[in-house]
């Protein structure tokens, strides 16, 4: 099934004909562009839309046959994967799978074992300016106040210009009252925020999400949630989320990628319209990828009891 | 009434300290305490007065604190930076971390003898064993402090292309600045301490040399007099300590309410 999904996109598109994007609420996502009915996942947010400010735009991610181990044991092996420029990808699966070494390589911060792994054709070495990590907790120094640790995002640029700058990135999430408190004062939600706006402030063109919401409550995950797509709706930025939260995924992504035991178990294109609302549509997808994740867990429990009734 | 619950709070730390004044003065007048084992407070605060007049104790107090200060600097700077590298540099560890350990272990008091051979009376001998003892504390906090900075935090410098100096400045000597600053206090501590018994060994300037100066005619009020400078001294030492970390660690929960971040 996975294959047929991973291979296929009309196929996955004929399994939820129902739910296709309607063109009209196109218009209101930015940057959505109508999709051909044999290639539905190709085109989403391929040609940047006409209001895209220059310099901004996503990278595009290209794996070929790409492991991790360490030692002798091998967390992904033999990982081929397209990320289109300016796509929001979720990665999904069970802790360990491999999710989170993934979105490493992904970013340069470890190297792949074997395989290729490339950003616009360039062979990643290291984590290079163009690329933003967001970890689970928000890493901001302490010992600097919030516009301060803004500013960590920018390299190389004059005092009063990232100034300007960090002030508008924290414009961007709605903190800039907050500009010249400590962050130990901060909540967790306005934390992520502040380091979102650190991640946003240099302009990146590739973002990298590890379970950025997880330690957050329900509410304001839901309003980071809103946050990060409308960002990355006006910014064109490639987006890679890993969770393991597959209503977030579904919520927030193009396409939803689930690892298990370090190889691609599923790949489907969600061809729901945004802003997503939890409709019987969202839960049809939400369904259909739990069910996998869930298969996953339960053909190891499975082999365990066959192998005990073996004995 | 919410204004002199406050005062009575802030009064309170000098409580027992008065308390031992006033016991004092009454035990010692009254004859309780004969004057040939503890002079009265108004005896030593004579003395006191005395001293300040004719220039002994500014002298005594300058010789003493240039004394105590260069040992610091010495002796903190050198335990800061053999922490910085072994905070840092495996290879430094490795090299020197065990021969830092070992000397650590020796009570640099017990250098005393030695250090008389080496150096004489002079001021060389006192600032040795002045910065041979703040030496370890500033080190081992340092080497701490460095060692417990949120690998998460180098990370996220590593993510936003921080270079080593950068990542240095921005992010290592801050996070080990509270631990760094817990070294300087345990320092100061041991300054006084080295410098008391160096200068009553062998010295012929400075605020022990006043004390056993005084020892050797019976003057038991300026002896007495000498021991409460160096409490004064101590107490002020530790207070700027305190003063430092109420200014560099402004960002510290525990720091915050007494001095909020500056305004831009």
């Amino acid at each position: 099934m996975a294959s047929t999904f991973r291979k296929n996109g009309a196929a996955a598109e004929s399994l939820t004909p129902e739910y296709r994007v309607a063109p009209e609420r196109h218009e209101a996502a930015k940057g959505l562009h109508v999709q051909e009915q044999d290639a539905p996942q190709r085109s989403i947010r391929q040609a940047a839309p006409a209001g895209a400010v220059s310099g901004e735009g996503g990278v595009a991610l290209r794996l070929r046959e790409v492991s991790k181990r360490f030692g002798t044991k091998y967390v992904l092996s033999d990982l081929s994967l397209d990320i289109e420029p300016g796509s929001f990808v979720a990665i999904v699966g069970r802790s360990g799978c491999g999710k989170s070494t993934l979105l490493r390589l992904l970013s340069g911060l470890d190297g792949a074992s074997e395989g290729e792994l490339t950003r616009d054709g360039k062979r990643v070495k290291d984590i290079d300016a163009d690329t933003r990590f967001m970890f689970q907790d928000a890493r901001l120094l302490p010992w600097q106040t919030v516009i301060d640790n803004v500013k960590i995002g920018l390299a190389s640029v004059n005092a009063t210009e990232a100034q300007r700058r960090a002030e508008a990135a924290l414009e961007l999430v709605g903190l800039a009252d907050r500009a010249n408190e400590w962050p130990s004062v901060l909540s967790g939600g306005q934390r992520q925020r502040v380091a979102l706006a650190r991640a946003l402030v240099g302009q990146p063109h590739l973002l990298l999400f590890d379970e950025p919401l997880g330690a957050l409550d329900a509410l304001t995950r839901i309003d980071m949630q809103q946050l990060i797509e409308s960002l990355w709706t006006s910014r064109g930025f490639t987006a890679v989320l890993v969770t393991h939260d597959v209503s977030e995924a579904v919520a927030l992504a193009d396409r939803v990628i689930l690892i298990d035991a370090g190889r691609i178990a599923l790949d489907i294109p969600i061809t729901l319209a945004r802003p997503r609302v939890k409709d019987s549509g969202f839960a049809h997808f939400e369904q259909l990828i739990l069910n996998r994740v869930l298969q996953t867990g339960d053909n190891a429990s499975g082999n365990r009891e066959r192998s005990d009734f073996d004995i | 009434m919410n204004r002199w619950s406050r005062v009575y709070a802030s009064s309170l730390p000098l409580f027992i300290p008065l308390l031992i004044l006033v016991m004092w003065q009454l035990t010692t007048s009254t004859g309780m305490i004969s004057d040939r084992t503890l002079p009265t407070l108004v005896d030593v605060f004579q003395a006191g007065v005395r001293l300040t007049l004719d220039g002994t104790l500014l002298e005594a107090i300058t010789v003493s604190t240039m004394r105590a200060g260069t040992g610091l600097l010495i002796g903190g700077g050198i335990g800061f930076v053999f922490g910085l590298l072994n905070g840092v540099l495996g290879i430094a560890d490795k090299l020197t971390d065990s021969t830092l350990q070992m000397l650590r272990n020796i009570p640099h008091l017990a250098m005393i003898p030695l250090v008389i051979v080496w150096f004489g009376i002079g001021e060389t001998a006192k600032i040795f064993l002045v910065a041979l003892g703040v030496m370890f504390p500033i080190y081992l906090n340092t080497l701490h402090g460095i060692r417990s900075v949120d690998p998460g935090l180098i990370e996220m410098g590593r993510v936003y292309g921080l270079s080593r100096w950068q990542l240095y400045r921005k992010v290592i000597l801050p996070g080990a600045m509270p631990s760094i600053l817990v070294g300087l206090r345990f320092a100061l501590g041991i300054m006084w301490l080295t410098l008391i018994v160096s200068e009553t060994i062998a010295a012929d300037q400075g605020i022990g040399y006043m004390a056993m100066n005084a020892r050797e005619f019976f003057q038991l009020d300026v002896v007495v007099f000498a021991i409460i400078i160096y409490a004064l001294l101590g107490k002020l030492s530790d207070t700027m300590a305190k003063w430092l970390e109420r200014r560099w660690l402004r960002w510290h929960p525990h720091f915050a309410k007494t001095a909020p971040p500056p305004k831009a």
